[in-house]
């Protein structure tokens, strides 16, 4: 029997999580989608306003720390080589970081500018930029929120992979690890067209 | 090497990503949308089934999941759409 | 997997007595093991299910006349606002599921734990957790929540009272109920003993599943809008504020995406059990089990797709209406077949009217009565006529009262001797059904004819013309508590003086009528086999020849 069957019932349950993390973000594409369909110019210019560059930086950093997180799966399940592990698990938290990073020099620029919900500078764009921006700080936001808890279940894993806890035989906890990571990337995958690749 | 399949996968990953930057400066105007959705589409299936493992995964359940989280998502957005776009 | 040093303390007889690592309550509220779980959920269920009775009883004093001073209008709108509330997220939703799900399913299919044991306890922690925070938000100064329990906007934007304490914990109780959800599914899927396939399973199980899907999937949209709530009243992002161009009607689209998904999660576990005393009680086999089996997935689905029916005077355009209706005229169609099929069961059965039974069979009535009265909310002309009236609430008692309660208490009847090793007297338990039927419909049936007549709901006062019925109603609603009263009173009085129960005294043949009452903390001393469906009659027991195979 293959390794990663001992662990099925953990991944049934993981992913089984994930959808429901799906449908969380789900309600607010269901916002998103009814609002660009009644204003696609001013999310179309809205959307100006944010860097292209670091939406592409920060979706390159997402995918490669998926890399590293698939790495980090492959390098203690197939090869069993547990330090190599470590090496991926810790670059995908400093990939994690890197991105947290970016989004908070967007925001803080966003802030400086006025852009941010009740904001004065805001208050006086036509309603679909508002919304925009609602919408924007919310997903965005949201989902850095999950960044976070992924790291921190990433270094919680570290954490067993160094002590020994997660070995070949016992991986499941961090095949599960991986699996929300990849999901926090998927995620953005959807993000960053929608927000900043509206022409 | 070992890891080889995973680094090809991650290059297509951002090859594509440069292909939808690229595109969003053309102006398809209202298809626009469905590129750029469709390539993310392309990118998440490869996460799905290379990167968590769904195309080597055994149980069918595993693999219906997501489709099955799409639709759900899909119904919900559409139905909503028979209120917001017939008022 | 259960831990090994609770496994390895583990002393012979019944489940309540192993004491694990921790002696008394401490043991219970660590546990991991599916039955503690479950007494933990059933002690909380019911205490909540109890403050929220004598809300409603307050409600009931306030209509007995027209110009009461017993409630101000503002303490009415809190008391509506919890008593749904707490009757939706504490105890309706998560009931069946917690309760018995966690209870019985490993046992109704031949396992010993739920998949993830230690999940399933914090999922317990979280449902408290929800509970303190939604009725520790009643003693903040700024007042206890008065939106009534949909939160619609812009009210629960700018209302000052306690708005963000209540829908936060709505959220935690929405993540209980998804995990417990995420548990029953996996357990369904991979922990059921050999021979075990889906279609040998009992229908309580089908039951359990389906709902579990629908928890999975359609709550985590109610926590995102109840944190959307949060974020407009903190932020002011803009989504359902019409000044900011946001659409107060998508929040009404959100909540009812959950919400009327929500009433399926409600009903299907009743319903599942239904399916299983059927069989018990005539004697015979459930007629058309892969019919009711797979209605219970038709009714999750199609239920999921019929939320609009809530919002047909909202301001949502005729189409969507139009789209609505029909889709909710389709889901009936499941639950009749489910209704034709629980009866046909009876034809040329040998019939027994055991308590368990009395309610299975109440159930059968309140719950048509309410989803006929649903077909006339379901309709677009006469919704206009019933939309928040009386006629509303009267549906929504008879369907979930009377449909999931009844469920819950016909659940309780049965699984008490299982449970608790101890019997209750049946013709207490005969009366006590017999004083509570009574109560109930004289109360509902007058709420369904003051609806008609145009009272609306929740309204602290009324115009004179209704005060006969009100009164009616509200004598009714004290025969409804009495036999609730006795009901409870009675397996109360059984859980400390009943006599010793068997482990089989009403002849079933699922897997819980094969092991002791009570369980011990191993449910099979050895796994099961299992070689045909859940419900063949005559038992081998009964006629000592052997019986045909499935």
């Amino acid at each position: 029997m293959e390794n990663r069957d001992h662990g099925v019932g953990a991944r049934v349950g993981m992913w089984l999580f994930l959808l429901s993390e799906i449908l969380l973000f789900g309600g607010l594409f269901l916002l998103y989608s009814v609002y660009r369909a009644k204003h696609p110019g001013d999310f179309h210019a809205a959307s100006m306003e944010l860097s292209r560059f670091d939406g592409t930086l920060n979706t390159a950093i997402l995918l490669t720390s998926s890399l590293t997180a698939v790495a980090a799966v492959f390098s203690l399940q197939e090869l069993n080589k547990p330090k190599r592990t470590i090496f991926f698990l810790g670059a995908t938290i400093a990939f994690g970081l890197a991105f947290l990073v970016v989004k908070a020099f967007e925001w803080t620029a966003k802030f400086e500018h006025g852009l941010y919900p009740n904001a004065a500078v805001l208050m006086k764009r036509p309603p679909g930029e508002i919304l925009y921006f609602g919408l924007y700080f919310t997903m965005t936001g949201l989902h850095a929120l999950h960044v976070i808890i992924g790291m921190t279940v990433l270094s919680v894993i570290l954490a067993f992979v160094v002590r020994g806890k997660a070995t070949q035989e016992r991986s499941a906890a961090l095949e599960n690890a991986g699996l929300y990571w990849h999901l926090v990337d998927v995620i953005w995958i959807f993000l960053f067209p929608l927000f900043y690749l509206i022409s | 090497m070992a890891y080889a399949r995973y680094i090809y996968i991650w290059a297509a990953l951002i090859v594509l990503t440069a292909i939808t930057v690229t595109t969003a400066s053309l102006n398809f105007g209202r298809a626009g949308i469905l590129v750029v959705l469709a390539i993310a589409a392309i990118k998440s299936t490869l996460v799905l089934l290379y990167f968590m493992h769904l195309s080597s995964e055994k149980r069918l359940l595993l693999k219906l999941l997501v489709p099955i989280a799409i639709c759900t998502l899909a119904i919900f957005i559409g139905l909503t759409f028979t209120d917001v776009m017939y008022r | 997997m259960a831990s090994h040093a609770e496994a390895a303390h583990h002393v012979e007889g019944p489940w309540y007595l192993d004491n694990g690592k921790r002696p008394g309550i401490r043991g219970f509220i660590t546990s991991t093991n599916h039955k503690r779980i479950g007494i933990l959920y059933l002690v909380a269920v019911l205490s909540f299910f109890t403050v929220a009775v004598i809300l409603g009883v307050l409600m009931r004093i306030q209509m007995l006349s027209p110009d009461s001073k017993f409630l101000s209008g503002q303490m009415y709108n809190s008391i509506f606002t919890l008593h749904g509330i707490i009757m939706v997220f504490l105890v309706v939703i998560p009931g069946i599921p917690t309760i018995f799900g966690n209870f019985f399913l490993p046992i109704l299919i031949g396992g010993e734990d739920m998949a993830f044991p230690r999940l399933n306890l914090f999922s317990w922690y979280l449902y408290m957790l929800g509970a303190f925070v939604v009725l520790g938000s009643i003693l903040f100064a700024k007042g206890a929540v008065d939106t009534g329990w949909t939160f619609y906007v812009p009210y629960s934007l700018h209302t000052t009272v306690d708005v963000p304490l209540a829908v936060f914990g709505v959220f935690l109780l929405g993540m209980s109920s998804i995990l417990t959800g995420l548990n029953i599914v996996t357990t369904t899927h991979m922990l059921r003993a050999p021979g075990m396939t889906f279609f040998r399973m009992p229908l309580s199980v089908w039951g359990l599943y389906s709902t579990a899907w629908v928890q999975v999937l359609a709550t985590p949209v109610i926590g995102i809008t109840m944190v959307l709530i949060l974020l407009e009243r903190i932020f002011g992002i803009g989504v359902f504020d019409p000044s900011k161009g946001g659409d107060p009607l998508l929040y009404q689209h959100l909540f009812w995406i959950y919400s009327h998904p929500a009433v399926y999660i409600m009903i299907l576990p009743a319903m599942g059990i239904i399916s299983d005393l059927f069989p018990v009680f005539s004697r015979k086999n459930i007629f058309g089990y892969k019919t009711i089996a797979f209605s219970s997935l038709a009714i999750a689905s199609v239920g999921s797709l019929v939320w609009g029916h809530h919002m047909y005077v909202s301001g949502q355009s005729d189409t969507a209406s139009i789209v609505f209706s029909l889709l909710t005229f389709l889901v009936a169609i499941p639950s009749a077949i489910k209704v034709f099929n629980w009866v046909a069961t009876m034809y040329k059965g040998s019939v027994k009217v055991d308590p368990p039974f009395l309610y299975a069979l109440g159930f059968i009535a309140l719950f048509s009565i309410g989803g006929l009265t649903g077909l006339v909310l379901g309709a677009l002309s006469t919704d206009v006529h019933t939309h928040d009236t009386y006629f509303v609430v009267g549906h929504f008692h008879y369907i979930i009262f009377g449909g999931m309660g009844f469920g819950l208490f016909a659940a309780l009847h049965y699984w008490f001797p299982k449970m608790f090793g101890k019997t209750y007297n049946y013709k207490t338990a005969t009366v006590a059904f017999i004083v509570l039927f009574v109560g109930f419909n004289l109360f509902y049936m007058t709420l369904l004819i003051l609806g008609w007549a145009g009272m609306p709901r929740r309204y602290y006062s009324y115009l004179p013309q209704f005060t006969d019925l009100q009164v009616i109603a509200t004598v009714g609603s004290w025969i409804m508590v009495a036999g609730l009263g006795l009901m409870f009173g009675n397996l109360l009085h059984a859980l400390f003086r009943g006599k010793k129960a068997e482990a089989d005294p009403w002849g079933g043949s699922t897997l819980e009528w094969q092991i002791p009452s009570p369980p011990h903390f191993e449910n099979f001393e050895t796994p099961p086999v299992i070689t045909h469906g859940p419900y063949v009659f005559p038992r081998k027991a009964d006629t000592g020849k052997t019986k045909k195979k499935e």
